[in-house]
């Protein structure tokens, strides 16, 4: 792991992850570990802001040289705002997931789904799991 | 799935292994740009155990061969490497493989890893039918590959060897020990750089392996897997067969149409003249995105609302930075600079047809 998965956020099994902004919305990105997995992004499929997504649906599409991946919403709601960053510069998520590299800011539609997401402990022996 | 004698060596170098038509193949030892970038740059060396490698031994091999292939070998030297193709009979492409002539009577022929075995067959049942005085035997098993590709290719495996490397031209090769392991070299490669494919018997190609990343350290060599491999060489305008290229396609269709001499006669022959008389359809041409996004394997390609074929390949290419592809089209859409569109998750993303190939090196 070059990057350690910040306590400050909850994770999703598909490797997502949510930052709980306290005021009905959060940011959603890719952990380091599905960057890694990845390796060298080259191209990002942003939503439309406005796009309602359901948790578990398809929220965008990250592009490495050789694969492309669906991005699951963590959470449900409508996608409010998104990282245009990305569109010029993609590698973002592989220099930077849980930062510059951020994907969409979500209004919550419901609170209560954080709840089904695991902690940033959960997730690490997640991971260590799957990489035995 | 099958390894290669290299494979200990992969994952002690933290490759990530892929299941490549039944082998265990690194696709990346770091990340595919990295590795594609040090190809151009300075060299890598790539595990290509996995290829077939078929002798033709005897005195009517080059009779064989000349039927059982495409291209016209007859002005062959020793000495000399050709690419040709070998089709079914009803012209369509088994596999497009390099002819290495040893000697007079004695060929090495060169195949991919998939169609090894249909290659086998096509050409014994050549041989049973047409009563040739020829022995062919599979050495893929025992002979190892290893291609070492980019600028300082040349440099580095010069410390390995004593004799002169500059003596091999482009397609040829020589014998000669390899850190004094028997071997042949190539000055051939499927990346668009210069660089060699070096064959030495498989029990001992770990020696050449080892000695070639000791060697090459101080010229920033590095390893490099099938994910570098694909990019290079479709940037280079090379076709991967299987893919690009399939059993019910023809050389007319492809940009390999030079492969064949229709001078001579050959198998598959007969259908390719029918085909060839009745006109194509579908043709390869190389693609470049001007709209969003990468074209992949199967997108659909459109011009307007007509639907005029499907893209083979495409990728992301590392280093002309923008993304590139080759697709299966309606032939009167195939002329460079024809404005078409690929179809990315339902929507139509701008797309222009351009001359292969997409990348050629400086010289």
């Amino acid at each position: 792991m070059s990057q350690n998965n910040p306590a400050d956020r909850l994770y999703s099994k598909d490797h997502e992850w949510v930052k709980d902004n306290g005021d009905g919305t959060a940011v959603v990105g890719i952990t380091d570990y599905a960057q890694e997995m990845l390796t060298d992004i080259v191209f990002v499929e942003l939503p439309p802001v406005g796009k309602k997504v359901a948790q578990g649906e398809p929220v965008a599409m990250v592009e490495s040289v050789k694969s492309v991946s669906d991005v699951y919403a963590p959470v449900s709601g409508e996608v409010i705002e998104v990282n245009v960053e990305l569109e010029n510069a993609p590698d973002l998520i592989n220099t930077d997931a849980f930062g510059k590299g951020w994907i969409a800011i979500v209004k919550l539609a419901d609170k209560d789904e954080l709840k089904s997401l695991l902690s940033a402990a959960d997730y690490d022996t997640l991971i260590r799991e799957e990489k035995h | 799935m099958k390894k290669t004698p290299l494979h200990e060596k992969h994952v002690a170098l933290g490759a990530k292994i892929i299941d490549f038509g039944g082998w265990a193949m690194p696709v990346q030892y770091t990340n595919v740009i990295d590795e594609h970038k040090a190809t151009r740059t300075a060299a890598t060396l790539f595990d290509i155990c996995h290829m077939g490698e078929i002798e033709f031994s005897g005195p009517q091999a080059t009779d064989l061969l000349q039927f059982a292939l495409t291209r016209d070998l007859a002005g062959q030297k020793i000495g000399q490497v050709k690419l040709s193709a070998l089709l079914n009979d009803q012209g369509g492409i088994i596999d497009d493989l390099t002819v290495y002539k040893m000697a007079e009577d004695f060929y090495m022929l060169v195949t991919n890893a998939t169609t090894l075995e249909a290659d086998f067959q096509r050409i014994k049942a050549i041989l049973d039918q047409k009563k040739f005085n020829c022995r062919m035997e599979d050495i893929s098993e025992k002979t190892g590959k290893l291609d070492l590709q980019g600028p300082r290719a040349e440099e580095i495996l010069q410390t390995l060897s004593d004799a002169d490397l500059k003596n091999i031209r482009f397609y040829h090769f020589a014998q000669f020990p390899v850190a004094g392991i028997p071997a042949i070299i190539s000055r051939s490669g499927y990346t668009g750089e210069d660089g060699f494919e070096i064959y030495a018997a498989a029990e001992k190609i770990s020696l050449i392996w080892d000695a070639l990343m000791d060697a090459g350290r101080s010229s920033g060599m590095k390893p490099a897997g099938l994910g570098a491999r694909d990019t290079l060489r479709l940037e280079a305008g090379m076709m991967l067969n299987g893919q690009d290229m399939t059993q019910e396609m023809s050389p007319l269709e492809v940009p390999y149409g030079w492969l064949v001499d229709w001078s001579k006669d050959f198998a598959g022959k007969s259908a390719l003249v029918s085909l060839r008389d009745r006109g194509i359809e579908k043709k390869i041409a190389g693609l470049e995105m001007t709209g969003r996004g990468i074209a992949r394997h199967g997108y659909a390609v459109k011009s307007g609302e007509r639907e005029i074929g499907l893209v083979t390949s495409g990728t992301f290419a590392p280093t002309l930075n923008k993304a590139i592809g080759l697709a299966f089209i309606d032939i009167e859409f195939t002329a460079p600079d024809t404005e078409i569109s690929i179809i990315i998750r339902d929507t139509a993303s701008a797309a222009r047809v351009v001359k292969l190939p997409f990348y050629k090196r400086p010289k």
